[in-house]
């Protein structure tokens, strides 16, 4: 009876967690496993196949315990008990194989994911790709459309449908650029160029986040992907080039002063060398570079 | 005037370095009240005298072993007491409210946790078990070279010290358990929390490195006679495979962190934003240390796990040569996979699946060691004790953490998951569940062996529930939470993520960690209270099959009256079902005299890493001219150590069998 009781308990239990778990999930956005564009869709596919495989090894494995400990008490005497028993050649090859197998499969994903994957590439696609520039700063992203000659604070927008080449500095410390719903993150690094290519294929609003710690104010570091359909796009265009702000060395350093939780705002002219400005300010050695702030 | 003299004689130091808001000072007043009772407590019971004899100045790996463990409990809890304020904070900072931290008072209490968990927990517990068992388990009377192994202690215990004298004067880093540049240099972290990170470091590790040296020659040369490497049981293999590591990765902590502090105290750029200096440098030499230090912790915990499952299955370990194939196997490839912890630092595909497909290959003689431990179950007859339960949790969540392991060593769906809760859940699955797991294990194990008596079971099975439960609340939502996009270190987030629910959970999962550490002190305390009737006279308590249980519990000084003779892998088991009774003879046994001159040595430590920190040169340079002196001082002593009569090594075993016989 008792230990009736407690199984039923146990029953009750699970369901009621996986009950809770599932309303909470169907109500919450899973930016991961809910992706919208390519990039992002591929890596759930692949989180999922890879989890699928690994129960391969979990499925055995908690069985086996089950089963070993249940059946092997000490109070079941009537089990089988080998106190000599220490090896067996034929078992050991097999469960040195069978990971083995494994891990030659996720080996086979790994190098063609890797390369099919690799965030510097451009993503294939009918539509030429959209370059923007991404400075990291403290705190806030600073996107410029070294093309289309605007820029923007926290907010990007892109078309939907058309690949877009996101050109990644920092111009304080390292941190990372991530937009989950698009895909992958990025490290963003002082005097460095990265790259991440992603595109989004679903109309909507998309968070994006300073990925690592960065300061004081890195958890209000965070920027908001707005795709749009195509006509839109130019629409946005037209307006910031509205924008009377411009984007030049005198308030660019007026920006890259510390603030945080920093609304978007606009820039309606851009001076393109900026972005290679302020990476090449790295890599000369001045005075204001210098670490104590001394001169050598 | 005085300025300029107090900058000379104090460096940085002035009475703005003391705690200014409510929770630091708080915290601050924890620390100094705690150790202020402590030294009350000892000077009202007259036991200075007795604590400078018998424990502070002892060469007795054994003793070194119970302090190593003593200092990492402590730190256990403030540890757990710094995770109780992250959580709450995740838990409350939402939308409107801002919690109970500010933002770099947040980001110093996460650096704080990792860095006092791996350090000053995990590296501390781990010493501590080595200490209590090796030499035991080798048939040994001591390690190597005692003096070393004391002298580590201290520096250990210097290293602890300066973290948390970072709660009191000045701050502690704040720019994450392993610091990355550029964030860590100068311009951006101009206080001295980073150099507290650095110098506690530097000190301690200095101490890991001397250890693990003395550990590996232990090892090599110490055997009892006949036992041939083949026949060594499994924990000294894994600690010999940790002690590699040790040896080779240290250094590099070492060499990294004095570049990072010649950055930040002499101006060079090495890793600087500008100038020449490369962050990214740090951050590959910083992980060809950390990721090997992941299996310099994890590599004795399988070793442990390795005694248990046999001695309560009643079995020998199933298949001993794959085992040990296994350890070398993952001691090599942990240094070919450093840089699967920034697979988002833009190498290209090539770098990136190189360094994916080792990661998995680890996963395949880990597997096996998995495999090999539920077939030592298989035909047992298997007794559920703590030990055996900490055992079953490790094999359940371990394999969970080594799944999402293995999804993260994929580069693809390593930039979705990276820096994310995702990746915060699978290596505290892998940290708890493996290390500190396997260390509670080990503890409850050879507890009776160190000190003559059995830990409560009852308490101790109660404090596994509430570990192993609290444990699943606390990290399962993290997972969902990190594919939910929730990165790492967030103070405070919005509302409209709808994040707030899951946290308050992971926040619960500690609440039923803390009732397991209290659980656990209970434990103590009860059998502490009742030793008497806990006592093991036998020696030999679980049944055990290697050579620590052949002697009396409290293992003696000398360990072994003496040296056993091997001719079998579970010699004691062998000896047992030959029934063959131990020998009573005896011998004059060289002992090492007790020494201050190590706890002197990480004194001086001490002062150089408050001098450094605090850009008082001066007291650095005593520091050091005062190591130097006292290793010259030390070394001109010619008798180190003194001989223990047989007569004597007679009245003493005697006494410990006698003992055993009024039973």
């Amino acid at each position: 009876m008792k230990k009736r009781a407690k199984i039923w308990l146990g029953l009750i239990l699970v369901i009621g967690i996986a009950v809770l778990a599932g309303w909470y999930l169907h109500h919450h956005l899973v930016a991961v496993l809910q992706p919208a564009g390519q990039v992002g869709r591929k890596e759930r596919n692949l989180i999922a196949f890879c989890a699928a495989l690994s129960l391969l090894v979990i499925i055995p494995v908690f069985t086996m315990l089950g089963i070993f400990a249940w059946r092997y008490r000490e109070s079941n005497v009537r089990a089988k008990y080998s106190p000599e028993l220490e090896g067996n050649n034929l078992a050991e090859t097999i469960w040195w194989l069978i990971p083995t197998a494994l891990i030659g499969i996720i080996a086979v994903i790994t190098w063609r994911s890797s390369y099919a994957m690799d965030p510097f590439k451009h993503l294939e696609a009918n539509k030429p790709t959209l370059h923007v520039q991404v400075v990291a700063l403290d705190w806030k992203w600073l996107f410029i459309y070294p093309n289309e000659k605007v820029a923007s604070v926290n907010e990007v927008a892109v078309p939907v449908g058309t690949p877009v080449d996101f050109e990644i500095t920092s111009d304080t410390v390292m941190t990372s650029f991530w937009a989950p719903q698009l895909g992958g993150q990025m490290y963003a690094m002082p005097g460095m160029t990265t790259h991440l290519n992603l595109e989004a294929d679903t109309v909507g609003k998309y968070g994006g986040v300073a990925a690592n710690i960065s300061g004081k104010g890195f958890a209000g570091m965070k920027f908001t992907v707005k795709a749009m359909p195509t006509a839109d796009f130019t629409a946005w265009l037209r307006s910031t080039k509205r924008t009377s702000r411009v984007l030049n060395a005198a308030s660019y350093a007026e920006l890259a002063r510390p603030s945080e939780n920093v609304r978007p705002s606009y820039y309606g002219a851009v001076d393109t060398s900026l972005y290679d400005t302020i990476i090449m300010n790295y890599m000369m050695p001045s005075v204001t570079q210098t670490n104590t702030g001394k001169a050598i | 005037m005085f300025g300029h003299f107090a900058g000379a004689f104090l460096g940085r130091l002035s009475w703005s370095a003391l705690p200014q808001d409510a929770i630091t000072r708080g915290g601050a007043a924890m620390i100094v009240l705690g150790a202020l009772g402590i030294v009350a407590l000892i000077t009202f019971t007259h036991r200075w005298k007795w604590l400078w004899k018998e424990w502070l100045t002892s060469q007795d790996p054994k003793r070194i072993g119970v302090m190593y463990i003593i200092v990492s409990v402590v730190m256990l809890l403030r540890g757990l007491g710094d995770v109780a304020l992250l959580r709450a904070q995740q838990a409350t900072s939402v939308g409107n409210s801002h919690g109970i931290l500010d933002a770099s008072h947040f980001q110093q209490i996460f650096s704080a946790h990792g860095t006092i968990m791996i350090f000053f927990v995990a590296m501390g517990f781990l010493f501590g078990l080595i200490n209590l068992v090796l030499p035991l388990q080798l048939g040994a009377r001591d390690v190597a070279f005692p003096f070393l192994n004391s002298t580590s202690f201290w520096l250990f215990f210097s290293g602890m010290a300066l973290v948390n004298l970072s709660l009191v004067i000045g701050d502690f880093s704040a720019a994450g358990w392993l610091s990355y540049p550029p964030l860590s240099e100068l311009k951006f972290s101009p206080t001295t929390g980073v150099d507290y990170w650095i110098w506690s470091l530097e000190i301690s590790g200095v101490g890991s490195l001397l250890s693990g040296i003395n550990f590996l020659v232990t090892i090599l040369k110490m055997r009892a006679p006949g036992m041939t490497l083949k026949k060594m049981p499994m924990f000294a293999w894994s600690v010999m495979g940790s002690m590699t590591l040790v040896a080779f990765a240290f250094p590099i902590l070492t060499v990294t962190l004095t570049l990072l502090a010649l950055d930040r105290t002499i101006g060079t750029h090495f890793f600087t934003a500008g100038a020449g200096g490369n962050a990214m440098m740090y951050v590959n030499l910083i992980w060809a240390w950390g990721h090997p230090e992941v299996y310099i912790l994890i590599l004795p915990a399988f070793g442990i796990f390795s005694e248990i499952v046999p001695t309560f299955s009643r079995k020998p370990l199933f298949g001993y040569t794959s085992m040990v194939w296994a350890i070398w196997g993952i001691v090599l490839l942990s240094f070919t996979v450093w840089l699967h912890h920034f697979f988002t630092m833009g190498a290209g595909a090539n770098v990136n699946a190189f360094f994916g497909i080792m990661t998995a290959v680890i996963a395949v003689p880990t597997g096996v060691k998995i495999f090999n431990w539920l077939f030592t179950m298989y035909r047992g007859r298997i007794r559920f004790a703590t030990p055996m339960l900490w055992f079953m949790g490790f094999v359940v969540m371990f394999t969970i953490g080594g799944v999402a392991g293995v999804l993260l060593s994929v580069p693809a769906i390593d930039y979705q998951v990276h820096n994310s809760l995702f990746l915060v859940a699978h290596f505290h699955m892998m940290i708890i569940s493996g290390v500190l797991f396997g260390y509670f294990a080990g503890l409850s194990y050879w507890f009776p062996k160190i000190f003559g008596f059995r830990l409560h079971e009852g308490l101790g099975k109660i404090a596994f529930w509430c570990w192993a439960i609290g444990f699943m609340l606390a990290f399962t939502p993290l997972y969902i939470l990190g594919l939910m996009g929730a990165t790492r270190r967030l103070d405070h987030y919005d509302a409209s993520l709808g994040w707030q629910q899951l946290f308050i959970v992971a926040a619960i999962g500690v609440v039923f960690v803390l009732l397991g550490v209290v659980a656990q002190v209970l434990q103590l305390v009860l059998s502490i209270w009742q030793r008497d009737q806990r006592r093991d006279f036998t020696g030999d308590p679980w049944g055990g099959r290697t050579l620590e249980w052949s002697v009396p519990s409290p293992a003696p000084e000398y360990n072994f009256t003496i040296i056993p003779v091997v001719s079998a892998r579970d010699q004691f088991w062998a000896d047992k079902q030959a029934g063959k009774a131990a020998e009573t003879k005896y011998e004059d046994i060289l002992v090492p005299k007790n020494t201050g001159a190590g706890l002197i040595i990480a004194g001086f430590a001490f002062l150089v890493g408050f001098g450094m920190i605090w850009h008082i040169y001066w007291l650095a340079l005593v520091g050091l001219l005062g190591i130097v002196a006292t290793v010259v001082v030390r070394a001109s002593d010619d008798e180190p150590e003194y001989i223990l009569r047989a007569k004597e090594v007679e009245k003493i075993d005697n006494a410990l069998r006698r003992r055993k016989q009024t039973v």
